[in-house]
Order: C-alpha cells, then structure tokens, then sequence
C-alpha cells in the first residue's frame, strides 16, 4: 500500500462519481440491480439508498483496516465487512420497511455482490484514508442513486401512470386516458433506458467519449 | 428546366450556403429527379445501376400484390364479420356515422359511396381496406421520414431510402385496427433504437420495422395480438387460425360466419391477420419480382423453408396429446401467419441478414427453425415469424465470421 499517493479533494472525490465517473453510466456496473429494482420507485429509491450506506460505510471500514489487512487476504477482509454492512441494512429494512423489503426480496442481499461496492473498496479505500474514502463511497452511491431514480420515474410513469404510488397519468383500467406502456414494466426496458442515457450524457459531455475504433465517415472504402 | 433551378438553387445547399442543414433533402430531391454526377474518388470502384433507390423501389413494388390483398382481405373480413353480429348487423350497416367521431373509417366509406351490408362488392371492400390502412402507412411514413432527415441532417448523411421499404412492411405487419399514435411509436422506436443508434442504413443489426413491431407487441399486447385487434367490428372477437389451431387443432378452424377455413382459404388469404400477411400467393408474386430481379437472397428464403420444414416434420413424429401445435403439418406452417411476409421481405432484408453464402444458409436455417419452435412449444406466442427473425438477425455477424474464417482455413492449407 503506498502512503505516497496524493490524496484527491474531497470536491473531487464526492462530485465526480455523479456523472463524469457514474458507476453506472460510465463503468457500466450494477446492472443487474438497476435492472431489476426500477419497475417502480419506492423500490428504486430504497435500494439506491441502501447501495449509498454499504458504499459508504464499507469503504470507510475498509480504509480504517488498510494497513492492517495482508495483501493476500484483502478479498475476503473486505467481504466479511461488506457482508456485515448487508445483513444490517437488510434487517433494519425488514424491521422498519417490511413490505418494501418483501419487494425488493434477493436483490437487497445482492448487494453484497454488487460490482460498485467491491469496487470502490478495492480500487479506492485500500489506497486513501477513511475520510476521502467516506466522502468516496457517498458519491458512488449517490450516483447509482440517480440513475436509479431517472430510470425509475421514466418506467413508473409511462409504465404505470404513478409515481412513488401516487397517480400522475390516470390509466385507463381506472377510468381515465393513459394507455400504460407495458414494455416499460419489463426489466429488459432498463437496458433500452440505461443505453439512452448514456447516449445523453455522451451527447452533452464530449470529453467523456471513448476514442473512434474506426472512421465510418471515411469516403474511400 | 427544372434541372436548370434545381442547380440554380444547389448553391444555396453547399457548403457555407444558407440553407447548408438543409443539404441532406436537396440531396435526396435532386438524385430523385436526376441521377447523380459524382464519380468514385477512392481506390475500390463498382459500377452497375442498381443503386440503393432501385432496390428499394423494386422491394416496395414488390409487396403491393400482398399489399392489395389486405385491402380486399380487410375490407371482406369487416363484411363477413357485420354480417354475423346477427340482429345487430342491420344496425351497424344503417347508421350514418360521422366523420369525427371513432368511426370515422365507416363515415369515410359511407361517404365515399360503400357499404358495409353483405351485398358490398369489390370496390367497398377495397376501400374499406384502404381506408384502414392508408391512414396507418401515412403516419408510419411521416413520422419515419422525420425521423430520418433529422439524423440525416445532424449527422450530415445522404437520404437513404431504407425509411420506403421500412415504413410499409412495418404498415402491412400490424394489424387494421392499431391505433394511429401507437403506429408513430412504433416506427419512432424502430427507427431510432433499431436504426438510427447504430448510425443510419447499414448499420443496423436488426430489421427496424421488426424492432418496431416487437416494442409494440410487448408495450401493447392487446392491440397487436389476441382476438378483438384482427377485425375493425365493435363487439366481434375472432382470433388466428394460429391461434384457434394452438386452441383445438386443425378442426378449430372457423371464419367469421362459422365455415371451416381450408388450406386453400389460408393460401390465398382469406384468414384474418396482420394486413400484409395475409395471402401466401401474393406473397409469391412479390417474391418472384424480388428474385428475378436479383435483390432478394434465394438461399435465405429457401433456406427458411428448409429449416421450418425439418422442424415440423420432427415436432409432428414427436407429438403431442396435450399441446395441439405439435400437430400442424409443414403446410399449414407455410400459409398462416407472417411466416411467408416474414419470410420473403424481412429475412431477406441485406442489412440485417448475413452476407456470405454459407452464412445466410445459417442464417434461414436458424429462423425455419425459431419460428416452428416458437410456434410450437411456447404456449405465450401464437406466432413466432418476428421473433425469429430477430433473434436470428443476432446471430448473422457470427454466421458470417465462421464463414469466412473457415474459407481462410481452406485456403490456407491448399497454399
């Protein structure tokens, strides 16, 4: 572990994961939950809440143990405290949330292998002290946080007419014009969304482009 | 003359003239009217006369028969299905409707001197059927074709005439009764995610009217499949023969006024059903046009017919006493659903299907399969033509990297 690496700002350390290094947009990890928890917001919300305090809270564990921890059982060092974190997370959320507990079923114990939270303790907290990594871990879990809940808004919606439960579009099955979309309701749809939005930032972001494989506008084939 | 303006006014176009965004439609009008004077600047050059607007003029062509049919099909279906309301069929025929209200179709007829009473004939039909389909393809083209130039003009593209052959196989693959703003979604989606993500004709892996087709067919089930979409008669329900065999067998077939249908019937499309499906015959001519004049690819299209007959022959030897699908012979495979349509105008799309020999061989195989399988063995999906074909539009890049990995092996040990 080098000591010697320069400690980046505490600015760059919570703002950048929210778009420019998005876990999600950018890094294309946690898909499989962002897939699966966004038919709906409430479901969205508290499972983008829960990633944010195990992100947090591990990276900040990790960190403090850093230097105590030996190179080659790092792994499962940092498993059993990402695994602590989840297991409380999960039962304050079936001590105080039930039913939304029952919704989000696997997924909240998933977390546990989410590819945002092993990463973030692997690829920051080994290397920072526990401050930064906090500050760290709050970002990537902010960021999960809104591309959960954009995703989410879009499929509640125009998938259901509702948001967080209330009725923004009156469907027609309850007397009014909305035809709900149910494409929006399948968990495939989060791919056709997640794309989008990548597609968006990309747009209004040039620097985060990656570089051309090849030039298809070249007018000699 | 008209040459004379449109130069006179090219300068407005070009670079650094007014009207530069604009390029992309003069562009488009110009080499409609005129063909290009442009010459091949790079090292590879080709030369024949049959450009991309050729083909696409040729495929368009080609699926008037099918669409025709539809017209007629659409129109008899409404007919029949009147007719078999029974006490209430006079009502239906004797109201006057109005222009603006949602029977705006049967106001249109009425107006335009048919009938909807069993004594119609050709002409009423024809022009309920293309009352039906005409406001569809206008909206499926409109919106294609904005969408279209918009990226034509963001991304500074040429026109691409793809949009033609898009907007009216996606108009002839939906039913008569889609309603008009899902047709515009439908296209919006297909052309955007199955087209224009990818960067434009030519690069799109998967047939975009397919594309279309499918998110409709998931967001919307109930207006693209079941049985109230295929008839535009309030209160009549009757479903596909794909459908009434999956139900009970070949005995299950039944038209509106109760008749069985015949393989004959379903030949030459007196079933309900998507509009451009319905008539295998039809079907054929179009077919005939697109090989003889060399666009389509005979060894997709036979390879297709292969592969679902192998398919069915294997599923009716392995029968079944509870799923009735098992037993649908080839024949009946071929006539219903959008297994001929599929077949000859969206597999055979060059963009999406494979380019090598070997590879589209693959390529129709995997659908004849797909589409059988689906058929038979998923009870969710009567039919199984787009699914197929998209699922096999996948997998044509790979068909075509094992074909010519496999010519360069040959060729390697006989150096």
């Amino acid at each position: 572990m080098s000591e010697a690496l320069k400690v980046p700002s505490a600015k760059e350390t919570f703002l950048e994961p929210l778009i420019a290094n998005n876990p999600v947009m950018i890094q294309v990890l946690g898909i499989c939950s962002s897939l699966a928890v966004t038919s709906n917001m409430k479901t969205a919300f508290v499972m983008g809440l829960s990633v944010t305090a195990v992100t947090a809270l591990a990276n900040f564990c990790v960190s403090l143990v850093r230097s105590l921890v030996p190179g080659s059982v790092r792994i499962i060092a940092q498993m059993t405290i990402i695994a602590s974190l989840v297991i409380l997370v999960d039962q304050i959320l079936r001590a105080f949330a039930y039913d939304l507990s029952k919704q989000l079923s696997v997924y909240v114990g998933l977390i546990i292998t989410n590819c945002i939270v092993m990463g973030r303790t692997e690829g920051f907290a080994l290397k920072y002290p526990p401050i930064p990594s906090l500050l760290d871990g709050l970002g990537n879990g902010l960021g999960y946080l809104l591309v959960l809940c954009v995703v989410g808004s879009i499929r509640e919606i125009f998938g259901s007419g509702t948001w967080f439960g209330l009725t923004v579009l009156p469907t027609v099955n309850n007397g009014g014009w909305y035809v709900p979309c149910g494409f929006l309701v399948m968990p495939p749809c989060a791919f056709f969304l997640l794309g989008s939005l990548i597609w968006l930032v990309k747009t209004f972001r040039k620097d985060l482009q990656e570089p051309k494989e090849y030039d298809t506008h070249r007018e000699d084939y | 003359m008209l040459l004379d303006l449109l130069k006179k006014y090219s300068l407005l176009f070009t670079k650094g003239g007014l009207l530069s965004y604009f390029y992309p439609l003069f562009e488009g009008t110009f080499t409609f009217l005129y063909s290009s004077g442009r010459v091949t600047t790079g090292r590879t050059h080709v030369r024949d006369f049959t450009d991309m607007k050729r083909i696409m003029i040729i495929v368009w062509l080609a699926v008037f028969p099918a669409m025709f049919w539809g017209w007629y099909n659409v129109g008899n279906g409404t007919v029949q299905a009147i007719a078999s309301l029974g006490e209430n069929a006079a009502n239906v025929v004797n109201t006057s409707y109005s222009l603006f209200s949602a029977d705006y179709h049967y106001a249109l007829l009425q107006l335009l001197g048919g009938t909807l009473g069993s004594d119609a004939g050709i002409y009423s039909k024809m022009l309920l059927g293309a009352i039906y389909f005409l406001p569809i393809y206008i909206v499926v083209f409109a919106v294609g074709a904005f969408w279209e130039v918009l990226f034509c003009i963001v991304h500074k593209h040429e026109i691409n005439e793809g949009f033609f052959v898009t907007s009216i196989v996606f108009a002839l693959i939906v039913p008569p009764t889609l309603p008009l703003w899902q047709a515009a979604l439908g296209i919006s989606f297909g052309v955007l995610v199955g087209k224009e993500m990818f960067g434009g004709t030519g690069r799109n892996f998967m047939n975009p009217a397919l594309v279309g087709r499918a998110f409709l067919f998931f967001a919307y089930p109930a207006y693209i499949s079941g049985t109230n979409c295929w008839v535009p008669v309030d209160g009549y329900s009757g479903a596909t023969p794909l459908a009434q065999w999956a139900e009970g067998g070949i005995d299950a077939l039944k038209d509106a006024s109760g008749n069985a249908i015949s393989w004959m019937d379903a030949f030459l499309g007196n079933i309900p059903g998507c509009m451009g499906e319905g008539s295998t015959l039809m079907i054929l001519v179009g077919a005939f046009i697109i090989l003889v004049t060399g666009i389509a690819s005979w060894r997709i299209m036979l390879a297709v017919v292969v592969g679902a007959f192998l398919t069915s022959y294997a599923l009716n030897a392995i029968g079944s006493d509870t799923n009735q699908m098992f037993s649908m012979p080839f024949s009946w495979h071929f006539v219903l659903g959008g297994f001929a349509f599929g077949t000859v105008f969206m597999a055979t799309d060059p963009v999406s299907s494979s380019f090598t020999n070997g590879g589209k061989w693959a390529f129709g195989l995997l659908i004849g399969f797909m589409v059988v399988l689906i058929r038979v063995v998923n009870p969710a999906y009567p039919e199984g033509m787009m699914l197929a074909i998209l699922f096999a539009n996948c997998w044509a890049p790979l068909f075509d990297y094992l074909a010519t990995q496999r010519n360069i092996k040959r060729r390697r040990i006989r150096v």
